[in-house]
């Protein structure tokens, strides 16, 4: 990557995903291009020139100047109630990416995937799996996606779509922690060994983990996946806070 | 959760020390000057919410990096980063 300058990016398009949280379409001046997993900083600077800037996770693989960002309300967030209640269509803010090298996806990586989402920590894992729709000969990819219930779920209709009509090469399961939806086949509850046993792809060290979420989860996403028989050398994991 | 005690992964520096370094700091291999433990720099753990950004070893706890930013100037602290080893072909 070459030294990187913030770019400016306006709103062209904004979904309402759950009460707290919506995705927002930019449109970028100059993008380069990005890969599945990648994160831009996003700059917001007001009237008196104070800025502001926080990390956010692309959601969707390469698509020209576009990227997808999903911004949840976050308590006391300056960026993020902004971002959630401020923007509308047209909206101007600065980002910079795309950025991080490691936490990415390579479609000609030839090992199955496991991806492990806790929270809004299902969107990088999400520009995998809408990469990987993209790849003709690939290898099994499967989401385990952990969030509260029904009324936290992202990317609600696509995931419903995905788990309705099944692609045997991209499984999605959505894990509720505490409020099951009516048709939920497993008790609410915080995502257990079992679950990556009934719903993951079988442990081998062969296979690549993407882990992403807050911190707690991801901990303990990795104890799990380890204590499955996964490789640690073979986990790669997206902290984004409390 | 405790803040003080949240930490982020080495990702999340990519930005802030890509402004200062020009290329992806994140994809190096750093070595802990306290442990002599070799990471890859994404695999550090990164805490951002006191005034600075620091990046300590994920081994021994070791502060590697500190970054403190100002309107116009920038102190970066590396006095606990013996070596990087940087692909040329990465970052080019």
């Amino acid at each position: 990557m070459g030294r990187l300058s913030w770019q400016r990016a306006t709103v062209v398009d904004i979904r309402e995903e759950t009460a707290t949280a919506r995705t927002l379409t930019l449109e970028v001046d100059g993008w380069s291009g990005h890969r599945p997993g990648q994160h831009v900083d996003v700059r917001l600077t007001a009237p008196d020139g104070y800025t502001a800037v926080r990390p956010y996770s692309i959601a969707t693989p390469e698509n020209g100047s576009r990227i997808d960002v999903t911004v949840a309300l976050v308590e006391d967030g300056e960026v993020s109630s902004y971002l959630f209640s401020g923007s509308e269509v047209g909206t101007e803010m600065e980002v910079r990416g795309p950025l991080g090298g490691w936490f990415v996806w390579n479609r000609d990586d030839p090992v199955p995937v496991q991806l492990i989402g806790g929270g809004v920590g299902v969107a990088p894992l999400m520009a995998m799996l809408r990469e990987h729709d993209r790849v003709a000969e690939r290898h099994p990819m499967r989401l385990l996606y952990s969030t509260r219930g029904p009324e936290t779920l992202l990317y609600a209709a696509e995931l419903a779509r995905r788990t309705q009509n099944p692609v045997p090469a991209s499984a999605v399961t959505v894990l509720h922690t505490r409020n099951p939806s009516a048709t939920a086949a497993r008790p609410a509850g915080r995502l257990t060994i079992s679950d990556i046993a009934a719903y993951g792809l079988p442990p081998s060290p062969r296979t690549r983990c993407y882990v992403c979420g807050s911190t707690g989860f991801v901990e303990a996403a990795i104890e799990l996946l380890l204590k499955a028989g996964f490789a640690t050398d073979n986990i790669r994991a997206e902290r984004f806070g409390p | 959760m405790d803040t003080a005690s949240t930490y982020l992964d080495g990702n999340a520096a990519a930005g802030p020390l890509g402004d200062f370094f020009g290329f992806d700091i994140t994809t190096t291999i750093g070595r802990c000057a306290a442990c002599r433990g070799v990471m890859l720099m994404a695999q550090c753990r990164v805490y951002s919410a006191g005034p600075g950004l620091v990046l300590r070893c994920a081994s021994c706890d070791n502060v590697l990096i500190r970054l403190v930013v100002t309107g116009d100037r920038a102190w970066l602290d590396m006095t606990g980063l013996a070596c990087l080893q940087i692909d040329r072909t990465e970052s080019g």
